[in-house]
């Protein structure tokens, strides 16, 4: 027997990934919610027919999403994270002792549930005192802060699902609103090679660039995702993502990490041409 | 309602028999089942292209219907609580019409409020009937105007007992409910009929605890947007009668100007429209309600923005609110209604239904979803946050008294000349002006020209309403009545 999970990248081509059996299946309010596990990629959750993570690569993807920012600020202590209700992304921050609050907000209670239940290796630290979860839409809930936080993570799903509010200016706006003058956003960016995401990418950066002073992306190889070449905003009107970096102080802190390292970091945001065409082409913007 | 009957869709099955059929088409359309145009059909999809058929035995004549379309008719008379039911195929500008046309002719007066969309004075050009506008009261915090008073009615009508009919829109875009059935009980006493303009008012007929629907509250005749509220596709549209009206006569009204060429995907779209309603629309519209409710709250938590709703209920030119309407006042931000308007459209891409002077309407319906309704208040925060001023400049909406001089027919086809617009004051204007949406006319045929009316025309063009229904497209010239 022969069973194969398949994602079309583009209506001409997709990834296949042999799958041994499905662990979970489930519809929810939001969206349709699957586990499988694989003999190559360990257990992969699925989200409306699209990979959101698998056991063997997700850290590449939650390392690049917290290490970042916290090696470019070490000072933040509150953090709001949107999306994310794998865990991944929380569970890397919960490494950081001088974080003192992190609120995560999910809009879908099922993905939590699925997550706790059957990718243990991401929801691991959700149980962690200083964690909030709190189920709504992040759009919503960012609206109800002013100068709140230090840093915010958004690790939305692709921009047309449940998860695309969080691709609008008004979330970015509101997230400006919601975060202190020092604060900082990341954000998940989708890739830049196939046309429909480069799209998407191009117009995520778009919205970023009109709400915040500094706006940089950075790069990391994630093989499951499309392309495998992926994308993240950094955003402040503070901090300059590589200007400002703290590498001495960030390796003093001696968290141990697979796929991030502080040179790593300056690197992740030297782009090749075309993606950096793309920026510039929708950067030149006023700022309202 | 019997419920059972409401899981027929006539039309429908009709249709689906004729396509498993397999006919082979020597009529119109020309496309023939889209093998003709498959660039449209590639555009449209195969099945409805194949779905666009004419009128044929099995499927019945919109112009003279006795089989799949008269028992459709039958249907949706029975889920709207009326006599009669038409389906309509060229918009509720066409239901309206057949309304005034049915009941008045040339020289006859028509009592109705100012605030009635552009389609009810067309029909007064077309039939030479003469209106009798009734002053809607105006909220003027909020700019909009209110309801018929029933006082206001009762003198319209004993002064001028010889009318016709009363023509009431209700609710009105904003919501704004009059007292229907005290209304119809005042018109009927003196020999007149009651007409509403319900384009706004599909769901009445089927949600909970909303206000009365026009043939509830025993009006003559009603014209309804099935594709508002209802679900069914742009243009189609229902006119329904109450039992006091001759049925056949106005059918005869309607085929004066209706198509012979009615569209079946249209006819469809009523079709399956009338069944969801009869059969879901109370949880349907508990839904929406429940959507308004809670935009409402959102909105108003935001500051500056009034989201009104229930409690402008007064009792007299606020009989009723409907509480399905989400709309907004943007005063208080220093912004027009019409700005925001622009700015959730260019900076958000949030496309409202209209912006006024000092409102804006979101369209609230059954295919929202609750994480588009967080979009729209976000961005309105966000617009708050970023563009908020002073209210200095604000335009406070005045309700112009309009002066009829003569018939809208009378002044339409007069002999008239171009006149700037700056130099129209004191002139009969012999054409429409309005700001669209929502439709509803500044100037209208046989309306003296003031220069109140000349300063909110300046206005809205200036802040960017779209200004229609003069000959001239960029509205800089009026048309006047030469002398």
């Amino acid at each position: 027997m022969e069973l194969w999970f398949s994602e079309k990248h583009t209506p001409h081509v997709k990834l296949s990934i042999q799958v041994d059996r499905q662990l979970y299946s489930a519809q929810s309010e939001f969206q349709r919610i699957d586990v499988f596990e694989s003999q190559e990629f360990g257990r992969m959750l699925i989200l409306d027919g699209f990979l959101m993570l698998t056991e063997k690569d997700e850290f590449i993807y939650h390392e690049m999403l917290a290490h970042v920012p916290l090696a470019v600020n070490p000072e933040i202590r509150r953090v709001l994270v949107i999306g994310a209700g794998d865990g991944g992304v929380v569970r890397e921050l919960t490494r950081y002792p001088s974080i003192e609050s992190i609120d995560l907000v999910e809009i879908d209670q099922m993905v939590i549930e699925a997550s706790r239940t059957y990718l243990p290796f991401t929801a691991g630290r959700l149980d962690d005192p200083r964690v909030t979860i709190h189920i709504q839409d992040g759009l919503k809930f960012v609206r109800r802060y002013e100068g709140h936080y230090d840093l915010i993570v958004v690790d939305s799903t692709d921009p047309f699902g449940p998860g695309e509010g969080l691709f609008t200016r008004e979330f970015y706006g509101n997230c400006y609103k919601a975060l202190n003058a020092d604060g900082i956003l990341v954000n998940q960016h989708e890739s830049p090679f196939y046309d429909v995401d480069a799209i998407a990418m191009q117009r995520a950066h778009k919205r970023i660039v009109e709400s915040f002073q500094i706006s940089r992306v950075y790069q990391a190889h994630i093989p499951t995702y499309p392309s495998g070449h992926w994308l993240f905003g950094f955003a402040s009107n503070r901090f300059h993502p590589v200007q400002d970096l703290k590498a001495r102080e960030w390796k003093k802190l001696g968290i141990e990490t697979r796929y991030y390292n502080t040179n790593l970091h300056r690197g992740a945001f030297a782009l090749p041409n075309y993606v950096q065409h793309l920026l510039e082409d929708v950067e030149h913007v006023d700022l309202g | 309602m019997n419920l059972e009957q409401q899981h027929k869709t006539p039309i429908v099955t009709a249709l689906q028999a004729v396509h498993a059929q397999r006919i082979v088409p020597f009529d119109v359309p020309g496309h023939k089942h889209g093998k003709g145009n498959p660039e449209l059909t590639r555009l449209l999809g195969e099945q409805c292209l194949r779905l666009d058929v004419n009128s044929m035995k099995p499927l019945d004549n919109l112009c003279h219907p006795v089989s799949v379309i008269r028992e459709a008719e039958e249907l949706a008379a029975e889920a709207f609580g009326a006599a009669a039911a038409y389906f309509m195929v060229n918009g509720t500008t066409s239901s309206v019409q057949a309304m005034i046309l049915s009941v008045c002719k040339k020289g006859e007066k028509i009592i109705l409020p100012r605030n009635v969309h552009r389609s009810v004075i067309n029909a007064l050009v077309l039939n030479g009937a003469v209106p009798v506008y009734i002053n809607p009261q105006l909220n003027r915090r909020l700019g909009i105007s209110l309801g018929m008073s029933l006082d206001d009615v009762r003198a319209a009508i004993l002064a001028n007992p010889e009318a016709k009919a009363i023509l009431v829109n209700n609710p009105t875009y904003y919501g704004i409910c009059s007292n229907l059935a005290a209304i119809a009980r005042l018109a009927h006493d003196h020999g007149m009929l009651l007409l509403v303009d319900e384009a706004h008012g599909t769901h009445l007929s089927f949600g909970e605890n909303l206000p009365l629907s026009a043939m509830a509250a025993d009006a003559d005749l009603a014209a309804v947007s099935m594709h508002k509220s209802g679900g069914s596709l742009t243009q189609s549209s229902l006119l329904l009668c109450g039992p006091r009206i001759n049925a056949d006569y106005v059918r005869q009204v309607i085929n004066l100007t209706q198509t012979t060429s009615g569209s079946y995907l249209l006819l469809a779209s009523l079709d399956l429209s009338r069944k969801t309603l009869a059969l879901n629309g109370r949880e349907i519209f508990a839904r929406v309600t429940e959507l308004a409710r809670y935009a409402r709250e959102e909105i108003n938590q935001i500051g500056d923005y009034y989201a009104y709703g229930a409690e402008l209920i007064d009792h007299d030119t606020v009989f009723d609110f409907d509480t399905t309407k989400l709309a907004v006042n943007t005063l208080e931000m220093g912004l027009a209604g019409i700005e925001v308007y622009s700015l959730l459209r260019d900076e958000y891409d949030i496309q409202i239904e209209f912006g006024d002077i000092g409102n804006i309407l979101a369209y609230l319906s059954m295919g929202d979803r609750i994480q588009d309704l967080e979009r729209l208040v976000s961005a309105l925060s966000e617009i708050r946050r970023r563009f908020r001023r002073d209210r200095a400049d604000m335009l406070d909406t005045e309700y112009i008294n309009p002066q009829v001089v003569m018939s809208p027919q009378e002044a339409f086809y007069a002999p008239k000349r171009a006149l700037a617009l700056a130099d129209c004051a004191g002139q009969v204007c012999s054409e429409f002006v309005m700001s669209y949406p929502p439709g509803i006319p500044i100037l209208a045929p046989g309306e003296a020209i003031t220069e109140e009316i000349i300063r909110t025309i300046v206005y809205s063009k200036a802040k960017g309403c779209q200004l229609t229904g003069t000959e001239d497209p960029d509205v800089t010239h009026i048309n006047v009545i030469a002398r």
